[in-house]
């Protein structure tokens, strides 16, 4: 039955893999290329900080020091101990861009989770998931991750867990509504019809239409989730002094801000590169995942 | 009993709404028998979908239940089946076609795949990837739809096209039954003759039953062999085509849909259409449900359930042919 041409443009096809396509589409938009660049620059320091300075720099104090402008023996100036800013962003980034991307991951895994449970089997499961979902909405967000702070002490794995379980709920409503659109559609009966499990459709029919909100929310909140820990540093019950990290710079550099504006900017900008390069990815990545908008 | 592939006896479904109890279908008997063709007409919520969706065992979850009755497939009750072994028949054993194939496709996955998809599903001789591979570009090349394109997305394929990749996936397990649930409503007419009549060659070779679910009657007059008039939920009038397209006895109902096809050779101002609507399902009348519509209404007709009248195949439900008798 099958001729010779087709089944060569068969195997072409096959050489093609998913993840080819995709990067081939991704290359097009040079935004989120930009985004991409910007992203794997944050994670090449997160991985060689100490070889760009050494870990040192960033904890000694300079008295004599305090509050320096920008200038070469100082990149970005100095802080309120007379510590180097630049080592300080350097190191902070370990802390900062692990929190703010396992936060999401973690967040987003579980939320997404229990979105497609509950958006897909509808009924009681999607009752009971909702409605402890709208119970955690209730209770103040800093008031039930204080509370789970207090509970397990400080540190940089408790603030992820405090900040992730209050963030899950909104994870969920997001997910579940983005789920609700593809599942009343004809191909989710279809699948059924022609045998297959629900955990099978969930996967693969249900997650992939609903990816593009699911993208770019997860791109957005990176940012939002290393300010939301901020709020514990700044509270004495984030990742403890002095080890550096973004957010806790942002909190003390805050009283300072009309006289030593430097100190507020770097941190403050880090935090932006990190979720506008993230944003901008997630865009592309977005578009390049939706075969409509091909080519 | 074993020449039948499927029999549905006494098949009763309910939809239990939060404010009323909807009854989709009331008690309907008819069977297939292997490569035979059976068309189910009837107006919009005379309940054809839902025999389908009642036959795979897909009806809503949390509205639909099967009141009673008995779904024979292959000598099994369907309805004693696990979630399981229901699974191993879907696809495999029945498959459907959907009315609309703008939606039914998943417009993330190329067509290729989904083909694939369904023959993974229920690859039960563990085949290698490249047989079924292969198999994919056999299926498509049988609906008429170059091995080549199989890669691309539904998006770049017209609507006609995309039925055809339906029509694909639900062949590609060489199913028994074929249910195909107005395969065409959603083309115009000119796909509508090709993909139909693509559909029975490919019925024909693959010797395949079907349930054609339609409110055609010109395509039930060319394609079927066996035709089921269905109103609010119970087959009327039962017969092979010619029964039903030569006879001169007839249910009042299939009378007026006859009556309600214009014809090419007079010249009317108007349609004569059936007047009224359909009865309220979830509040259908007592005795004969057709006999608020019925122009030949007798007083009979309001309280006692219409007898059946037969002659070989041809079964009618009318008070009018018991009284002639």
């Amino acid at each position: 039955m099958i001729n010779p041409a087709s089944s060569a443009s068969v195997r072409r096809y096959k050489k093609k893999s998913r993840l080819k396509e995709t990067w081939r589409r991704m290359k097009k938009n040079k935004l989120s290329l930009i985004g991409l660049a910007v992203f794997s620059v944050f994670v090449l320091v997160l991985i060689f900080a100490d070889v760009i300075v050494p870990y040192e720099v960033a904890l000694k104090q300079d008295m004599a020091n305090r509050f320096a402008s920008p200038s070469w023996t100082h990149l970005l100036g100095t802080d309120l101990y007379g510590r180097d800013i630049f080592a300080r962003i350097i190191h902070g980034t370990r802390n900062s861009l692990t929190l703010g991307i396992a936060a999401v991951v973690v967040g987003m895994t579980l939320g997404g989770t229990l979105a497609a449970v509950a958006g897909y089997y509808g009924g009681k499961i999607d009752m009971v998931i909702m409605r402890i979902t709208d119970t955690i909405f209730c209770i103040p967000f800093m008031l039930l991750g204080l509370s789970i702070v207090a509970a397990l002490g400080p540190g940089l794995r408790n603030i992820l867990i405090a900040i992730t379980i209050t963030a899950i709920p909104n994870y969920v409503r997001i997910i579940r509504s983005a789920i609700l659109t593809v599942v009343g559609q004809d191909f989710i009966e279809a699948g059924r019809a022609c045998g297959a499990r629900n955990r099978f459709i969930i996967l693969r029919h249900v997650l992939p239409n609903a990816i593009g909100p699911i993208i770019v929310q997860a791109t957005m909140q990176v940012g939002t989730m290393i300010i939301y820990s901020t709020a514990f540093s700044y509270l004495g019950l984030g990742i403890q002094p002095p080890a550096p990290e973004w957010g806790s710079m942002l909190a003390e550099a805050k009283n300072y801000m009309l006289s030593a504006p430097h100190m507020i900017i770097a941190p403050g900008m880090a935090i932006v590169l990190v979720a506008l390069s993230l944003n901008l990815m997630g865009d592309g990545l977005r578009d390049a995942l939706d075969p409509k908008l091909k080519d | 009993m074993s020449d039948k592939l499927l029999e549905v006896k006494n098949l009763a479904v309910v939809y239990n709404t939060d404010d009323a109890v909807v009854h989709a279908v009331n008690g309907i008997d008819f069977s297939i028998k292997a490569k035979e063709t059976i068309g189910l007409v009837g107006e919009t919520g005379a309940g054809k979908t839902t025999t389908a969706l009642a036959i795979l065992r897909l009806l809503p979850e949390r509205t639909g239940r099967i009141a009673s009755g008995e779904i024979v497939f292959n000598g099994e009750n369907l309805l004693e089946n696990s979630r399981k072994e229901m699974r191993r028949v879907r696809g495999a054993h029945i498959s459907m076609i959907f009315q609309d194939p703008m939606t039914s496709l998943n417009p993330t996955i190329s067509v290729g795949d989904q083909i694939y998809e369904s023959l993974k599903i229920h690859n039960y001789e563990n085949k290698s990837k490249e047989q079924l591979n292969r198999r994919v570009d056999e299926l498509l090349e049988l609906v008429g739809i170059s091995a080549g394109r199989k890669c691309e997305f539904p998006h770049q394929f017209s609507g006609g096209m995309k039925q055809r990749v339906v029509i694909a996936i639900a062949l590609a397990c060489e199913p028994q039954l074929l249910i195909a649930d107005e395969p065409t409503t959603a083309l115009d007419v000119t796909i509508q003759a090709q993909v139909i009549s693509m559909m029975f060659d490919l019925k024909e070779k693959l010797e395949t039953s079907m349930i054609m679910i339609t409110h055609d009657l010109g395509v039930v007059a060319q394609t079927c062999d066996k035709v089921a008039i269905m109103y609010a939920g119970e087959i009327i009038e039962y017969g092979t085509v010619e029964d039903i397209f030569e006879s001169d006895r007839h249910h009042p109902y299939t009378a007026g849909l006859f009556g309600s096809i214009p014809d090419l050779d007079v010249e009317t101002e108007r349609l004569s259409p059936i007047e009224g609507l359909m009865p309220d399902p979830t509040d259908l009348p007592q005795g004969c449900k057709f006999h608020p519509r019925c122009k030949q209404c007798m007083a009979i007709c309001a309280s006692v359930l219409p007898p059946k009248w037969q002659e070989g195949e041809h079964v009618i439900a009318c008070h009018l042919f018991a009284k002639g008798e």
